[in-house]
């Protein structure tokens, strides 16, 4: 059993922000993630983090991650799969078969990609559909490609697959797309894409990948035979560990925090993506902000303790 | 410490194909952060299986590559591929941890 005054859950920049932060106040922690950078990796580019003008997203987690490795912090891959509270302390349990017992822990486990719940999504997963441009777009090259969804990640998910797919239909269930202007404006001047508004996905089909798939479009059913298919229809918070935790959450599965990151649980804290926090605004930058509040909490109650 | 074989199109025949031990290969890129993530694990299980299953990878990146990329019809990364007796017998596509990998491959073994 390995023991912890903290235990930070999750290795996006929310986890690697309270492990930097930890770090320098010297608190007793361990970080466990199994994605270094979290979902920020599926991000090609990433212009609106200050001190990078363009970066990726995976470039930006190799940074992060090596920031935390240069402070010599405490670092596990791993799942985390069960977490039991005892008097004051939680016992959290790995996938390696690993126990870590804390006396605080900051959950920053983020969003998981929402999938369409559609037949064939699950079976064609590798076969023609996925949930990450920056990973696959390269198989594409002079495909017909697919985007669903009409938000930043969809938008740049769409000019990157232009770069090398011959045509991308990009696929919204409203009448304009939203995010920044910056990427939309991109996208009006793109020839290869195509924006098909007021339509959703109804059926995905083929036999042994991915081949058409039939939209909804203003009432009118049409068939679009396709290569690919890149799902960024957004992301919510995977409930696993907020349940076993028992923690206050939103409509939406979001943890309810306070300003300092604390949750309804004594002495469990949660920052990133998965709060209530930073307006919901959830960015790169509010998840190492909250990341960073988070840990200085913990190093003043422990202060106290 | 690592036993995971590089592949290119020269030894896939060899190595995989013509195998007399079942061969799990990793089809992954520089640029796909779950495929760095996926790596390390890989290096483990390559020692810890030694002797029931190889562990191989591919570099789809790399031109000379992706021949086999086109071939097993890769589309998402990182995909790792069961051959046995020179065919694909399953495969699994994403980021994975070792203890649960390992028992989804003995189920197969």
């Amino acid at each position: 059993m390995i023991k912890k005054d903290l235990c930070i859950i999750g290795s996006g920049p929310a986890g690697l922000t309270a492990a930097v932060y930890g770090a320098r106040y010297k608190i007793d922690q361990v970080l466990i993630g199994n994605l270094d950078g979290g979902l920020m990796t599926t991000s090609h580019k990433i212009c609106n983090y200050p001190g990078e003008t363009e970066i990726s997203g995976i470039d930006l987690a190799l940074k992060m991650e090596q920031q935390v490795k240069s402070l010599e912090v405490d670092k596990i891959t791993a799942n985390v799969i069960d977490i039991i509270k005892s008097n004051d302390n939680f016992k959290v349990i790995l996938s390696n078969s690993k126990e870590i017992e804390a006396k605080n822990i900051i959950l920053a486990t983020g969003t998981v990609h929402r999938h369409l719940g559609l037949e064939n999504e699950e079976r064609f997963l590798g076969k023609g559909i996925s949930y990450c441009a920056t990973c696959d777009a390269m198989f594409y090259r002079d495909k017909i490609v697919a985007v669903i969804g009409g938000s930043d990640s969809a938008n740049t998910a769409a000019l990157y697959l232009a770069n090398v797919a011959k045509k991308v239909y990009q696929i919204y269930r409203k009448d304009k797309l939203r995010g920044e202007t910056a990427w939309i404006d991109q996208i009006k001047k793109n020839d290869k894409i195509e924006v098909i508004y007021n339509a959703e996905i109804k059926k995905i089909e083929g036999a042994e990948k991915l081949e058409s798939i039939i939209i909804n479009e203003n009432g009118v059913e049409k068939n679009l035979q396709i290569d690919g298919m890149f799902v960024e229809i957004g992301s919510q918070p995977d409930r696993t560990l907020i349940d076993k935790l028992n923690l206050e959450t939103d409509s939406g599965s979001y943890i309810i925090t306070k300003p300092d990151q604390s949750t309804s649980v004594d002495s469990v804290y949660a920052a990133g993506d998965i709060t209530t926090n930073s307006d919901s605004f959830r960015q790169i930058i509010t998840a190492c902000s909250e990341g960073s509040i988070a840990a200085k909490s913990v190093f003043e109650k422990l202060q106290k303790d | 410490m690592s036993k995971v074989i590089e592949l290119t199109s020269e030894n896939f025949k060899s190595e995989v194909l013509d195998s007399e031990l079942p061969v799990l290969v990793d089809f992954w890129a520089p640029w796909c952060m779950p495929c760095k993530m996926m790596a390390p694990v890989l290096d483990e299980m390559s020692v810890e299986l030694d002797g029931e299953i190889k562990i191989a990878k591919v570099d789809v990146e790399n031109p000379l590559n992706q021949s086999l990329a086109r071939e097993y019809q890769i589309q998402s990364i990182p995909n790792m591929k069961l051959f046995k007796n020179g065919l694909v017998s399953k495969d699994y596509v994403g980021l994975r941890d070792k203890e649960g990998f390992i028992s989804e491959l003995n189920s197969e073994l």
